[in-house]
């Protein structure tokens, strides 16, 4: 594809992720965080998250499918998951964490059960999209041109940049 | 201990999150603060050359590798000893209670962020951090360091600059940059009422704009 095409495709696909709300802003700082001397900084973090989740997420399976289940336990689990995911911008997984914790305080194993499934699925939607980001991101690269950099607005403010 | 002039500000940053201490090291890094990053309060501690069930710092021994620290940052939620347990352990040392301690929390919780000023904490900043936030500890980098001499002048914040160079930041600090002082470290509990999360904006996907095409090497 050519390098036109594939940096159209970039922005809309990222733009497309920001809209649905899987990325918020803190994304965009981790982008802007990286650099010439920390070239790999956005990939380094969400490779982090990627491995961190789901070590949690097993740990998640485990530990709720014990008779007696140790709530606090959960918790705290979930509040590491909540805390990375905010951490890197996964809006949509941290939402759901935010609820799934509600569900631990309350004690309640079977909610506790779909939280889990909601959370999962939507770790795994963002994973795969993410993935997808940085092998445009590649492709773009490959073909000799750079990486479109989107930023944030304020609402009242929206100013129309020549691409 | 001599104060070399030419030291930079060395921030030392407690967190048990591998991901947030890599986050929070690139964040000050990226300030051209000093960094050094650990996983407990123990160990910040034991950095710090203090023990955990001691008051006063041993006398300098050989095999000691204590630091010159100029600012501490630690997470409050960690296992073991709290950001709170950590933070009363410095103010309880003679030779640390003077080292700025801020505390970073994902919850915004007023009890906590007030129990935490109260316990001598300089600020609290709710997580995760950003480059805007960062604006909060100039006022200490000044008194720390090569100004050490200068800073028992008078006690007072400059206010933070309220535009930054970079484009895609200064949007997202000029909210947050309009007061000083104590009421910069209600600001989380003030804007609770607001929204949930509103120490700085949040913008919705339909304010996004290309800023500039990343330059390749």
């Amino acid at each position: 594809m050519e390098l036109g095409s594939l940096q159209r495709r970039y922005i809309d696909f990222t733009s497309a992720l920001f809209r649905e709300g899987f990325l918020d802003n803190q994304y965009t700082q981790l982008q802007q965080l990286q650099d010439e001397s920390n070239p790999e900084f956005v990939l380094e973090v969400v490779t982090l998250f990627f491995e961190d989740s789901e070590k949690l997420l097993n740990e998640l399976s485990r530990t709720l499918d014990q008779q007696v289940v140790d709530f606090k336990k959960v918790d705290a689990h979930v509040h590491q998951l909540k805390g990375s995911s905010a951490s890197i911008g996964a809006q949509r997984v941290k939402n759901v964490c935010m609820a799934f914790r509600n569900c631990c305080e309350e004690r309640n194993q079977e909610g506790c059960l779909r939280w889990l499934q909601q959370v999962r699925q939507e770790y795994f939607l963002v994973k795969s999209k993410l993935e997808t980001l940085f092998r445009l991101e590649k492709q773009i690269l490959a073909a000799g041109g750079s990486v479109p950099v989107l930023c944030f607005l304020w609402p009242t403010h929206v100013e129309t940049l020549s691409v | 201990m001599a104060v070399d002039p030419e030291a930079q500000f060395h921030v030392l940053a407690v967190d048990d999150s591998l991901i947030d201490r890599k986050l929070i090291e690139r964040l000050l890094k990226t300030s051209s603060y000093q960094v050094t990053t650990v996983d407990s309060g123990s160990k910040a501690l034991e950095l710090l050359g203090l023990s955990e069930d001691q008051h006063i710092s041993s006398p300098s021994s050989p095999d000691k590798n204590e630091i010159e620290v100029n600012l501490i940052i630690t997470d409050y939620c960690m296992p073991g000893m709290t950001g709170y347990d950590l933070l009363k352990k410095i103010k309880g040392s003679s030779s640390l209670k003077d080292i700025p301690v801020v505390i970073m929390s994902s919850e915004n919780v007023p009890s906590r962020i007030d129990r935490c000023l109260e316990g001598g904490a300089e600020e609290f900043f709710l997580k995760p951090l950003q480059l805007s936030d960062l604006i909060r500890l100039r006022p200490y980098m000044l008194k720390g360091g090569k100004l050490k001499e200068q800073q028992q002048h008078h006690h007072h914040h400059p206010s933070p600059p309220h535009q930054e160079t970079n484009g895609a930041i200064s949007s997202s600090s000029s909210s947050s940059s309009s007061n000083t002082s104590r009421s910069n470290k209600r600001k989380a509990m003030d804007e609770e009422g607001l929204s949930p999360e509103k120490t700085r904006p949040r913008f919705s996907g339909s304010s996004l704009a290309l800023a500039s095409y990343q330059e390749t090497t």
